[in-house]
């Protein structure tokens, strides 16, 4: 019994350690690749340079690359939260016919997975000019962000108790008064979730943005990618620095993140 | 309820709802039109039979089902007993659960370029095995079918770990005693208790696991042979879409791509109806 038990031990510390091994040494080679010069051979390179970060500078709008990344991670969070949060307490309050095929509808676009759906959506992006806008980058990415948030403040709103609000219905406050000085207060917890994890989802999707940006309506993970599809066009190390930005960047709004929430919070909830 | 309460309902309903009817519902009504028709409007059936005639294209939806559906089995497979083992917790979940987070949040596009180096002839993991003496001469784990199914798994796994893991806590601890004090091995609880009240999440966790797999595009492109044994249907529906600049032939890519996503998620749900009848009992005891 108590062998087998150890014997689970070893196997499971020694697949996370694999794990951890292995998705460290992807960051750290791209970290050190960026900073370094003829990393030819050998375990660390030798020359360090700060070159390819001036390179990418020249090569790329930075300031522009995070304007766009914020305005539209930030844009999205509020718009989706405007749009979500009535729709969040309608279904964890109220009781009506098709409740159960709306959820299910708003379930769908957080399991069509991007690619699937976002072909036809940039389509239409083209129909209406929308395409290579801020406003057409800031749509598209509505669609994985409401679902996402409805789902996530739905619980929030259920753990509020009914008795505060009959208690200000039955002293004449209005639904407008009701939502702002009882509920949105008292959901404060879920909405910090719900944006934050809003915002770092929307900095990391790639397939979206990628399908209907333009020029200079990318955001960085889209000039990342488009810097290491156009291999040999720049040094690799160049693509590399401007992964370091990403990653910092996202990076960054993880850790922030993480100060609200687990980690379990960032998938798909199961029920 | 009154009146008033229901119309109350639908204004606090109407902008979720005008959102998934006009940036979701309507684009895949447009994709189903437009791939049902030419560049002129006027009804066809050519863009899908030209899909299925032109092996070029056809041959994608294997390419893709080929890399999607093995690693798909290996992320659950390799999820069931990991998240099985950290269903009371453990010590250094926190830091566990962070790493598994990382890849997911960073995305596939950073992941990608990172392999591209890590795992390339020189990088740090060729230089390890050979030390170690594994292997004699670099392993070729980038530009081709393996370096995107690791990218994949080095995504997928958390996914399904997480969600596994968030499903499996749920479970009542009761039941699992319950199975112990009546005499049973840890085996024949994980079996016999756990496994089929775990088949449910299961179930969604390969569903979601497969569609994203199935999905797959920046790592295929970057990490794979796009031009050849990585030409995975998302790169066959983009080409025809921004490169030929043919809307009509890629929506109906597009909708094919759909199509066998739901075909397979309908399996998986059968399956799981075979699996799991009876109550859920998978609340916090």
């Amino acid at each position: 019994m108590r062998s087998k038990l150890k014997l689970s031990n070893v196997l499971f510390a020694a697949a996370m350690v694999v794990y951890v091994a292995n998705v460290l040494g992807i960051l750290f080679t791209v970290i050190l690749n960026s900073i370094s010069k003829d990393w030819f051979r050998g375990v660390f390179p030798r020359i360090f340079t700060g070159d390819w970060y001036r390179y990418v500078s020249r090569d790329h709008d930075i300031g522009n690359l995070m304007f766009v990344t914020f305005t539209v991670a930030i844009l999205d969070v509020v718009i989706a939260l405007i749009i979500s949060f009535p729709a969040a307490y309608a279904l964890a309050r109220k009781e009506f016919r098709g409740k159960g095929l709306l959820l299910s509808l708003f379930l769908l676009p957080m399991i069509v997975p991007p690619m699937a759906y976002g072909i036809p959506l940039a389509m239409l992006c083209y129909k209406f000019h929308l395409a290579a806008r801020l406003s057409g980058v800031i749509l598209v990415n509505l669609v994985p962000i409401v679902p996402f948030m409805i789902l996530i403040l739905m619980p929030f709103i259920e753990q509020v108790g009914t008795n505060l609000e009959s208690a200000a219905v039955m002293l004449g406050a209005r639904r407008t008064t009701i939502f702002r000085k009882i509920l949105v207060p008292l959901t404060v917890p879920g909405i910090l979730t719900a944006g934050i994890l809003s915002i770092v989802k929307t900095i990391s999707m790639f397939d979206l943005t990628y399908l209907v940006a333009g020029g200079n309506t990318q955001t960085i993970v889209v000039a990342l990618y488009a810097d290491a599809y156009a291999a040999g066009a720049r040094p690799p190390q160049a693509v590399d620095a401007l992964a370091v930005i990403y990653f910092l960047t996202a990076m960054i709004c993880l850790l922030v993140a993480l100060k609200f929430v687990s980690p379990t919070q960032m998938v798909f909830k199961l029920k | 309820m009154s009146s008033a309460s229901k119309s109350g309902t639908k204004v606090l309903l109407a902008p979720a709802i005008a959102f998934l009817v006009l940036l979701f519902l309507y684009p895949f009504a447009y994709g189903l039109y437009l791939s049902f028709t030419k560049a002129d409007g006027a009804a066809t059936f050519s863009n899908y039979l030209r899909f299925f005639k032109d092996p070029w294209d056809f041959r994608t939806i294997w390419t893709t089902l080929w890399i999607s559906v093995p690693i798909t089995f290996i992320n659950v497979g390799l999820a069931i007993p990991f998240a099985y083992y950290m269903r009371r917790g453990m010590k250094g979940e926190k830091t566990i659960t962070f790493f598994l987070i990382v890849p997911i949040t960073l995305g596939a596009v950073l992941i990608s370029e990172g392999m591209l180096s890590y795992m390339g002839p020189r990088g740090w993991l060729n230089q390890f095995l050979m030390a170690i003496g594994l292997v004699r001469e670099p392993v070729r784990f980038t530009h081709n079918y393996l370096g995107v199914v690791i990218s994949l798994g080095l995504s997928g796994f958390p996914y399904a770990f997480l969600m596994l893991l968030g499903y499996v806590s749920g479970i009542n601890p009761d039941l699992e005693k319950a199975g112990q004090m009546l005499g049973a091995s840890r085996l024949q609880t994980f079996w016999k208790i756990l496994f089929p009240l775990m088949v449910p999440g299961i179930a969604i966790a390969f569903c979601l696991n497969f569609v994203m797999a199935f999905s797959v595009f920046p790592s295929a492109v970057l990490l794979g042979q796009p031009s050849g044994p990585t030409r995975v249907i998302a790169i066959a529906a983009y080409q025809w879409a921004f490169e030929k600049f043919n809307f009509n032939a890629a929506s109906a890519i597009s909708m094919i791509m759909a199509a066998i996503e739901l075909i397979v998620i309908t399996l998986v749900l059968v399956w799981r109806g075979r699996m799991y009848k009876g109550a859920s009992i998978v609340g916090k005891g």
